[in-house]
């Protein structure tokens, strides 16, 4: 029971990063009909800005914004330079640029920092844990499932109450239409991508928490399983991104705790077996968005 | 002579080797009711579109209000006096009554002009004021096409382009939405309609414009041209 416990409380660690990331590519396609492969390279920037905010003695409380600032910054510079040139393109044209910004930045990491994985300094009290009812849980994980919670009801609350959120989720269903109604497009798609930048920014600093380094690589994988969160929850829903990022975490962690030690080779394809299997059952995802047909731009 | 407030000159528009309008002439001046008309496919909707910059023009110019908004794009419109409420309604159906006409009233900066506007809006409609928590896709036709006039009355328009208005729509429902666009005329907005229901156009509007292969067949008066067999020939393909 202390095991399933402990299992539980990792998985909504994981899952809440997952459900951040997928949020992050959920945004930007629910707007442009982009999924954005360079997202990981977000996460890596915001990794390496702790590194050197390490280096230079900079306190982990000023990194932390600093971080998020760059992935942020970085996330409406991408929108401006690679993807607004390919608005009006088809999907797969965009997607094809995407892995090229991504390709493009991984290798600007691999030349102009470092090919290897990097130490990244962190606070000594993340690395520790407390006691919360005879369960030992690490302070780096409790901090995750808050940035998380924070995280959700920050975007829920301006989604819902807020006159631009409001405005994107209109974009979201109809693009066209809220054109008409005097929202500018460049607006509506910088604002999507700088909240997909802040959201891959928390992520990357939830991640290097963990691992406490960065390579050039970093976002790969994080973003791939962020992707199969997306399509899991329905792609270009918001609530089905969350819902898919925890289910993933939760399918990742509680088959590495408790599959038999025999089977554990075999952990990543029955992980992926049960998406497909949810998939199958609900093949637009788990809370698929309202309006798939809606033009976009 | 006062200039028309809107005005169109030899209007272009081809999607790919397609030529949905064909250098289209017309002009609707301030405070009138004009009708768009002409059967499926005869360019109407394009000549809107083009208009409000969804679609790109090929060739000629549209000047609203003493300057020239050919190809403008789309958000401009709004805050020149001027809004399109799309053909099938298009209202956001998961954002909630008032936050559709939230957005309605986006580009507006003056408080007071707002809260005039929302007024407006739920005395003209006041199922919409009944129905502002409820999610748009959950009313019913009518009550949709209500919601996409009063979503474009919130930015306080000069003009206002309808596209098929009518369709979809019940009878009764139909004749509510006429006497609106008369409603609306007589306070002081001017209307530019696209319909396929050409005796209740006729009926509403003061002049008419018939489309007949992307070209204007005919156009006149609308008692005039509800009385002759100009608009049959037009509708036939005679003209």
């Amino acid at each position: 029971m202390e095991l399933f416990l402990q299992q539980t409380v990792n998985a909504f660690a994981l899952g809440g990063t997952y459900a951040l990331l997928a949020l992050g590519l959920a945004v930007v396609f629910s707007i442009m009909g982009l999924i954005n492969f360079a997202h990981g390279e977000l996460m890596t920037i915001a990794g390496y800005v702790l590194m050197y905010c390490g280096l230079a003695g900079i306190s982990f409380v000023f990194a932390v914004p600093l971080a998020l600032l760059a992935s942020t910054f970085a996330a409406v510079l991408m929108e401006r330079i690679a993807f607004r040139p390919v608005r009006n393109s088809s999907g797969a044209t965009m997607l094809v640029t995407s892995f090229a910004v991504a390709m493009i930045l991984q290798v600007l990491f691999q030349n102009l920092i470092s090919v290897r994985s990097q130490p990244v300094l962190l606070p000594e009290a993340l690395s520790g844990s407390i006691t919360i009812g005879g369960l030992v849980i690490g302070v780096n994980k409790l901090v995750a499932i808050i940035s998380t919670v924070i995280m959700l009801i920050f975007l829920d609350r301006f989604l819902s109450k807020q006159k631009y959120g409001i405005a994107m989720r209109a974009a979201a269903e109809d693009f066209a239409v809220a054109r008409l109604m005097g929202i500018r497009a460049n607006t509506v798609i910088a604002g999507a991508f700088a909240i997909s930048g802040l959201l891959a920014g928390v992520a990357a600093i939830l991640w290097v928490s963990q691992r406490a380094s960065v390579d050039p690589l970093m976002g790969f994988t994080p973003v791939l399983k962020a992707f199969i969160a997306a399509i899991l929850g329905g792609l270009g829903s918001l609530r089905g991104a969350v819902a898919g990022g925890f289910l993933l975490g939760f399918i990742e962690i509680y088959l590495a705790a408790f599959l038999p030690p025999a089977l554990q080779e075999f952990r990543d394809p029955i992980g992926l077996g049960i998406v497909v299997l949810v998939l199958l059952m609900r093949p637009n995802g788990l809370l698929p968005a309202a309006s798939l047909k809606a033009e976009k731009v | 002579m006062v200039q028309p407030l809107i005005q169109v000159r030899s209007l272009d528009v081809r999607y790919g080797a397609v030529q949905a309008v064909d250098g289209i002439n017309f002009e609707v001046e301030q405070g009138e009711i004009v009708a768009l008309l002409g059967a499926n496919g005869a360019g109407k909707s394009s000549t809107l579109n083009a208009i409000a910059g969804l679609v790109p023009t090929f060739g000629g110019e549209v000047h609203f209000d003493g300057q020239n908004i050919t190809n403008l794009r789309p958000e401009m419109l709004p805050g020149l006096g001027m809004t399109l409420s799309p053909e099938g309604r298009r209202v956001f159906g998961t954002l909630s009554v008032a936050e559709n006409l939230q957005m309605g009233a986006f580009g507006m900066k003056d408080a007071q002009e707002i809260s005039a506007a929302w007024d407006r809006v739920y005395t003209l409609f006041p199922i919409l004021a009944e129905r502002r928590d409820q999610f748009a896709g959950t009313l019913s036709g009518g009550q949709q096409q209500m919601l996409a006039v009063g979503r474009a009355l919130m930015s306080n328009p000069k003009m206002l382009l309808l596209d098929e208005p009518s369709l979809g729509l019940a009878p009764k429902i139909i004749e509510q939405i006429f006497e609106l666009i008369t409603t609306l005329n007589e306070q002081g907005v001017t209307i530019l309609v696209v319909e396929q229901n050409v005796s209740m156009a006729l009926e509403v509007a003061n002049r008419a414009y018939v489309l007949a292969n992307g070209q204007i067949a005919t156009s006149g008066d609308a008692k005039e041209l509800a009385a002759s067999n100009n608009l049959q020939n037009a509708y036939l393909g005679g003209a």
